[in-house]
Order: structure tokens, then C-alpha cells, then sequence
């Protein structure tokens, strides 16, 4: 029990000193998974908006396929994503393997289901209350989706926000196509994997503080943020 | 009433013709409705109603709960396809071309989680300017203008009052210059001064040749209105009359009774 006591106060001491090795590994994690939540933004909302405006045979299909694969397992994604870019895969030449990259690839892989799927059930909810109206002022299909896409902003946040929670949080499919390799693949969640098994818990302690508190403090933006929009009848 | 309300308009009118109403839109009529049935899951709605509006006087949809008006409003609209017949705008069936020469203004105003301004900003950018228009802000600003919304420009449209919410969601089918506007029911929970301020809107776009189909179940504001009237009841169509021989000698029982205020069977 001292020792953890022990450990607790070394990984304040960490934190608190801004240690370079610490600060590396953050400033890394953040780059990956901010990326990685772009990516999967960019992909999953016009995905989601799509599937929510339209109807077509098949659509079932699609929703349970698209909510199956939020549960995607991170280490089989991390397994498929190293298969392709492994020397003897398809996309070996690109000599991404072991690389961020590669760490982003497989975060983006992961996560665009999960932003597809949310983003459609908030923006098939939003749709139902402007379809009648928009079907009357003839919005072409294009232009409907940016609508819904920038009126439901504030709730696509959360969506996003669930996203880079998974990503940041990920640590199966990055060790897998990352290696956890010190300054060049080293993100906080195989960092704390790697610590733990060596029994450095201070830095493992610290990563996890770290994390911690980067959840309570992108939460509370966004809640902030949705709490004005609504106070402001945006949301 | 009707004359002071339409002399009143008029005034803010420029073009106008010697019954105090400008030359018509003719493009969009005759407006030919031929046998449609509307039938959604074996259930009536709409039942073989046929007429024809040639002239383009204010048209008011009246009849009692249930009658078909709305449902009738949408077909006409081109919102829900009739189950058989067919409807037709100046000898053309209604498509993609001719609903965009129309706007509809909903009982509920459904209005984009934005501003006011950038509710009219929207609309004014689904359909192509020529040159000889204003600048889009300045259309918008004129529009709001004419609702009385100026002020209230940059607040969030979803925050104004119930009249001005229907004022915007007005300024908003006028954003798109219709030849048709079709309005359902759009003062029935306004206030009587908001109310009368819709209707003071709807007579002078009637004034500037914009074709009005109409939805009320207010008789005092038919009488104001009208030119004349389609009855609806049970899905079909007992009467159509202009107003003068509708509110004065109305030939059907049901009719009778719903100016009588009596509970229509």
C-alpha cells in the first residue's frame, strides 16, 4: 500500500514537472488520435447523413452492419491493418508499418463506424423534424445533408467526442501496427501496458492521471458548449 | 373589414388593379385536380375529388376536422402522390419544375436551428438569382422587413415568439418567390394580432399576383379572405363557391352546420 502511495506521489511529481519523456508521449497520443478522429469525421458524418436521408433496399442491412462495427475488436483491426502493411502485404511499399501512421490508420479504422453510426441516429432524428419542410422547399440531397450536418453541430460534437475517447483510449490495434517504440510510436495507453509489466508504475500512474484527465476535460467543453448552445435555442 | 384590411395593404402596394389587387400570376392556373383518391393503407382519406381553379382569386379550404384539408393541401403541393387522378398546373402534371415554382407555410413552423436571418439565407440560396435581383442580403433584409423581423435578425430562430416564428417561416416561402403559396392553417394558434398581421402579409403577396391556397378553420377569417371556398367533408368535396354565395347560401347540410357552429356528422 506505501508503495503505491509512493508511486502516486512520483507520478504527481511527473506531471507536475512537465518530464520531457511524459510530455512526448502526450503531445504524440493527442497528434494520433486528433488525426485519427478528423479522419473518421470526415468519413463517418456524410456516411451517417447519407444513410439517415435516404431510404434503399438494403438499408437494414447497413444499419446493423454499421452498429456491429463499433464493436469491432481494436486487435483484429490491429491485425488486419498490419497484414496490409507489412512488407508482404498489398500496401507494403508504403513502409508505414511501425510507424504513427500506421497507429492512425488503424485508430480511423475503429473509430468511422462509431461516428457513422451516432451521427446517423442524430441526424436521422434532426431529419425527421425538417424532411416535410425541406421536401417542400425542394433542398436538393447534397445541400440537405450539409444542413442537417451543421444544425446538429452541437450534438455531432458528443459523437466525435465518443470517437477520440475510443481512439485515445485504444491500445490493442496501436501496438499491433505501432510496436510501442520509444520516441517514435509511444502513446500514452502502451506506455502504461509497457510500464506496468515492468513495474515502473509512477510513469504508468502518471499516463493514466494524464488520461483521466484529459476525458474530464474535453467532457466538460463539450457539455459546456451543448448546455449554451441549447441555453441559445441552437441545439 | 375585408376592404378596409385589403385598401390598407394596398397602400404598400404599387401595381394595382381597379379591384385593388395587382394583375395576377397567370403561369401556374388553371390548377385541374381530376378524380384523386387518396387511399394510404386501405384507409380514405382523399375520395374522387375533382375541381378546377381557373381564376386566381384567394382560395380557402374549409371543413371541419378530419375533412381532408391538409392531406389535400400536400397532393396539391406535390408533398404526397395521390392514390389515382391526377392533378395538373396550367395543363402540366405537377413535377420537379412546378414545385419549385410553389412554397408552403406549415400549421407548426419548423424553423433551422440558426439565426433569422440565416433561416431566409438558406432558402434564398436553394434557387438561382438573375442578375437584375438584389444582392441576397438585401432580399433578406427586405423580407424580414415586410414580416416585421428586422430587429430580430440575429437572434435564433427558435427562440421568437410563436407569431414571429410563423412570421419567419412566411418570410421564408416568400424567400423563394412562389407563383403558389399555399398556407395550412398558419394563424390557428396565434394570438388575434399576430394572426392579423399573417393575414395582412398573405393580402398583400395576393396583391403582388401571388396565386394563395389557403387552410382554415376559422370562419371569420374566411370571410376576410376568401374569394372563394372549397368545402371538404369526409375527403370529398361539397361545395365550391365563391365566398359571397358560400357564407350567404351554402347548399350542402354539412356546410350548414359548420357555419352554424353545430357538430358536423
Amino acid at each position: 500500500m506505501q508503495d503505491f502511495s509512493e508511486s502516486f506521489r512520483l507520478a504527481f511529481t511527473l506531471v507536475a514537472s512537465g518530464n520531457s519523456d511524459l510530455m512526448e508521449i502526450i503531445g504524440l497520443s493527442l497528434r494520433v488520435s486528433l488525426i485519427a478522429v478528423a479522419i473518421a469525421c470526415t468519413l463517418g458524418l456524410p456516411i451517417g447523413a447519407l444513410i439517415a436521408t435516404s431510404r434503399f433496399r438494403g438499408r437494414g442491412v447497413i444499419l446493423v452492419l454499421l452498429n456491429s462495427l463499433m464493436g469491432l475488436p481494436p486487435v483484429v483491426v490491429g491485425l488486419l491493418v498490419y497484414l496490409h502493411l507489412s512488407n508482404a502485404g498489398p500496401l507494403g511499399w508504403l513502409q508505414l508499418l511501425y510507424s504513427p501512421t500506421a497507429m492512425i490508420i488503424a485508430q480511423a479504422i475503429l473509430i468511422t463506424p462509431i461516428i457513422a453510426a451516432l451521427s446517423r441516429q442524430v441526424i436521422e432524428d434532426l431529419h425527421l423534424e425538417y424532411a416535410e419542410q425541406f421536401r417542400s422547399l425542394c433542398v436538393p440531397l447534397p445541400k440537405a445533408i450539409i444542413a442537417l450536418i451543421w444544425d446538429a453541430r452541437f450534438s455531432l460534437l458528443t459523437v466525435a467526442l465518443a470517437g477520440f475517447g475510443r481512439a485515445i483510449a485504444e491500445v490493442g490495434a496501436v501496438i499491433i501496427v505501432g510496436g510501442n517504440i520509444a520516441h517514435l510510436t509511444r502513446v500514452m495507453t502502451t506506455a502504461i501496458a509497457l510500464e506496468t509489466s515492468k513495474g515502473d508504475l509512477p510513469l504508468a500512474l502518471a499516463l493514466g492521471l494524464v488520461l483521466l484527465a484529459l476525458a474530464l476535460t474535453i467532457n466538460a467543453l463539450v457539455m459546456a458548449l451543448h448546455l449554451s448552445a441549447k441555453k441559445y435555442s441552437y441545439a | 373589414m375585408r376592404e378596409n384590411k385589403i385598401n390598407r395593404v394596398n397602400s404598400a402596394s404599387p401595381k394595382t388593379s381597379t379591384n385593388g389587387r395587382q394583375a395576377p400570376k397567370p403561369t401556374l392556373l388553371p390548377l385541374e385536380v381530376k378524380a384523386i383518391t387518396y387511399k394510404p393503407a386501405g384507409l380514405t382519406i382523399i375520395d374522387s375529388l375533382t375541381f378546377k381553379l381557373t381564376q386566381p382569386g384567394l382560395t380557402v379550404i374549409m371543413g371541419p376536422n378530419g375533412a381532408g384539408k391538409t392531406v389535400l393541401l400536400r397532393l396539391l403541393h406535390g408533398m404526397l402522390l395521390p392514390t389515382s387522378g391526377n392533378i395538373t398546373w396550367a395543363d402540366q402534371p405537377l413535377g420537379q419544375a412546378l414545385r419549385r415554382r410553389q412554397a408552403m407555410v406549415f400549421q407548426t413552423p419548423v424553423l433551422l436551428r440558426r439565426s433569422a436571418a440565416a433561416n431566409i439565407d438558406f432558402v434564398l440560396g436553394l434557387r438561382s438569382s438573375d442578375a437584375s435581383m438584389p444582392a441576397p442580403n438585401i432580399r433578406r433584409d427586405k423580407l424580414l422587413n415586410r414580416v416585421r423581423l428586422l430587429d430580430r435578425a440575429n437572434y435564433p430562430a427558435r427562440a421568437l415568439s410563436g407569431g414571429e416564428q410563423q412570421r419567419l417561416s412566411l418570410a421564408r416561402a416568400l424567400a423563394l418567390t412562389p407563383d403558389v403559396l399555399f398556407l395550412d392553417e398558419p394563424t390557428a394558434s396565434l394570438d388575434p394580432a399576430s394572426a392579423q398581421l399573417i393575414e395582412d402579409i398573405v393580402l398583400d403577396e395576393h396583391n403582388r399576383g401571388t396565386k394563395i391556397i389557403f387552410v382554415t378553420h376559422d370562419i371569420g377569417q374566411a370571410r376576410r379572405l376568401a374569394d372563394n371556398i372549397l368545402f371538404l367533408h369526409h375527403g370529398r368535396l361539397l361545395e365550391q363557391a365563391s365566398a359571397v354565395n358560400f357564407f350567404t347560401a351554402p347548399t350542402s347540410t354539412a356546410a350548414r352546420q359548420y357555419l352554424s357552429g353545430q357538430i358536423v356528422i
